[in-house]
């Protein structure tokens, strides 16, 4: 057993830089690097992914990370964990070890941890008493028809534990929670006990979940983090006597303060008290940090209770169309040709006899995201109008896409900024988050070696 | 007394929790955190947002962080995926709080720059 290991994580969020976790491996010392590709509307598109092709409905982002980085992961021993699995973990196995395979390696085992998409499930649990209640609305989900896209359990980390006891290098698992993917290394590791080591974990998980906005991105005191571009992401070195210390590779851009920390433990925070994820409940008000040395900082102090009886489900379903569309106006009386332009747009569609379930406009510049915090400025020198509309009937929303170019030539002068096209429905994705039993699920763990 | 901005005595970050949104506030020294707690009530903060959250306020405390954590439910247009309006995760509205005007006392000495209420140059 090591006395320390250093975990990375690579990818915040769905979307994140695609250099960023290659820059994090290739960059200093790292044992573990962790990704988190799941964002709540991610696995709905993959399930539409997996309907059209069985062999999709998992992040392909990351077996063209792997493939890159194959030689090095396997010459360092360094071991990876993501929740790239999405919804076809095994399909993504498959291209994984195609990748090994073309890149010559041997001897490296790849695991899957899956057992969270109970889509098809759903009436079976209904049956079994389920009523999946909306945790924020407390209706109950089959209270009336929905097209349910996509519905997983936030998995307890025990799955990804068992992949790495077993000696898998890689680790591609579906749900799980984001802290989860770096707690799963430590208790492999450490075999820690008590749930104030697995709380301890969880918040190292959760301050590293969402990459540099633990080590500088979106930090209030923006002018005092050095060289963004080549921004450091989050390293915690744990070690066995139950030590974390978070940092990020020496000479990287960045910086890790009690202050970047700190505000990256509030983030997306509830009751402080009360923070539950599947393997453990933390009170945030027991933690200590401290400053450490140059960009480093320790946590400590963290009291956890066993987790609840429940597990959180993702719940997604089609609620319909919406599309944005964008032109900006020129000054002078930027905002009063802008809110003309508004103006016409709906007069125009309700004279074809469209009409919306919701509308919506905003004249950015004119203080909108701090609407009623900060005065609008007299006279910008222009304004962008963005107009949206949402409704059940796709077709509306197409024609609501035809009337924005328009304005340019058949509205007041200096609008511009027509660009990409008409607006094109997209389809909204609502979010339901409910309870359900925790020994509904078991974690399916496979491990397989390359070339077997 | 004399009026400042929370900028000059604290920082900030906020997310999406559900159809609304979490502002934690972090105060740069001991003294700073009480004025916060007996400054920065739910309903200072509703009032501050008024344009922007629809429903309640909720603050709760976390003093060894030195930190008030503020959920601002229905403050995103309907929540996450649902919505149409431009910051629909709240992630501005941190820089919204810090530019909130409290009273402290004169003799407070702010510890942070000017730079806190856009002075910086381009």
């Amino acid at each position: 057993m090591a006395s320390s290991v250093r975990i990375g994580n690579g990818q915040g969020f769905w979307g994140d830089s695609v250099d960023a976790p290659i820059r994090l491996l290739r960059g200093g010392p790292i044992d573990y690097i962790t990704m988190d590709y799941l964002a709540e509307v991610t696995m709905s598109i993959m399930q539409r992914q997996k309907v059209r092709n069985p062999e999709r409905g998992y992040a392909t982002d990351f077996v063209r990370f792997v493939d890159e980085v194959f030689p090095e992961v396997s010459e360092r021993g360094i071991r990876i964990v993501a929740n790239a699995g999405g919804v076809n973990t095994q399909a993504c196995r498959d291209r994984v070890l195609d990748a090994a395979r073309r890149h010559g390696v041997k001897d490296m085992k790849i695991g899957t941890v899956a057992g969270d998409d109970i889509l098809n499930r759903l009436q079976e649990l209904r049956d079994a008493g389920e009523k999946f209640t909306n945790m924020e609305t407390g209706e109950g989900l089959f209270d009336q028809e929905r097209e349910i896209l996509a519905a997983n359990v936030y998995m307890p980390t025990d799955g990804v534990v068992q992949a790495l006891d077993q000696g898998a290098q890689i680790v591609i698992t579906g749900r799980c929670t984001d802290p989860g993917l770096v707690l799963a290394p430590i208790l492999h590791e450490f075999k820690w006990k008590g749930y104030d080591a697995v709380a301890l974990g969880t918040i190292a998980g959760h301050i590293l979940e969402c990459g540099a906005q633990a080590t500088g991105g979106n930090f209030t005191r923006w002018w005092e983090v050095p060289h963004m571009a080549d921004i450091g992401y989050p390293i915690a070195e744990v070690s066995a006597d139950g030590g974390v210390v978070i940092t990020k590779h020496e000479g990287r851009g960045g910086l890790v303060t009690v202050d970047t920390v700190s505000e990256q433990l509030l983030y997306e925070m509830g009751n402080p008290t009360n923070y539950i994820t599947p393997d453990c409940v933390v009170d945030f008000t027991s933690i200590q940090i401290a400053q450490d040395g140059p960009n480093r900082v320790r946590v400590s102090g963290v009291r956890g209770a066993a987790p609840t009886e429940t597990l959180k489900v993702s719940i997604s379903y089609l609620a319909g169309y919406k599309a944005v569309g964008q032109l900006v106006v020129s000054g002078p009386d930027a905002h009063a040709k802008a809110k003309l332009c508004a103006e016409i747009v709906w007069d125009r569609l309700k004279m074809a006899g469209v009409t919306f379930d919701q509308t919506h406009q905003e004249f950015l510049g004119v203080g909108v995201v701090h609407e009623g915090i900060v005065a609008a400025p007299e006279q910008p020198p222009e304004v962008v109008l963005r107009l949206a509309v949402k409704d059940s009937n796709r077709a509306k929303v197409d024609r609501f896409g035809k009337e924005i170019a328009p304005l340019v030539t058949s509205g007041p002068p200096g609008v511009t900024g027509f660009a990409g096209g008409r607006p094109k429905p997209q389809e909204i994705v609502a979010y339901w988050p409910a309870l359900m039993g925790r020994d509904r699920v078991t974690p399916e763990v496979s491990v397989v070696e390359v070339g077997s | 007394m004399k009026r400042i901005v929370l900028a000059e005595i604290a920082h900030a970050r906020s997310g999406d929790k559900g159809d609304g949104s979490n502002v934690g506030l972090i105060a740069y020294s001991s003294r700073g955190y009480e004025i916060l707690c007996s400054e920065v009530t739910a309903e200072r903060v509703k009032e501050h947002f008024s344009s922007i959250c629809r429903g309640k306020v909720i603050r709760y405390e976390v003093p060894n962080l030195l930190a008030l954590n503020f959920i601002l439910h229905d403050s995103l247009g309907g929540g996450g995926t649902e919505s149409v309006i431009t910051d629909a995760q709240g992630k501005t509205h941190a820089q919204g709080m810090l530019q909130m005007e409290i009273d402290v006392p004169d003799d407070f000495e702010s510890k942070r720059p000017a730079a806190v209420r856009g002075t910086m140059q381009v």
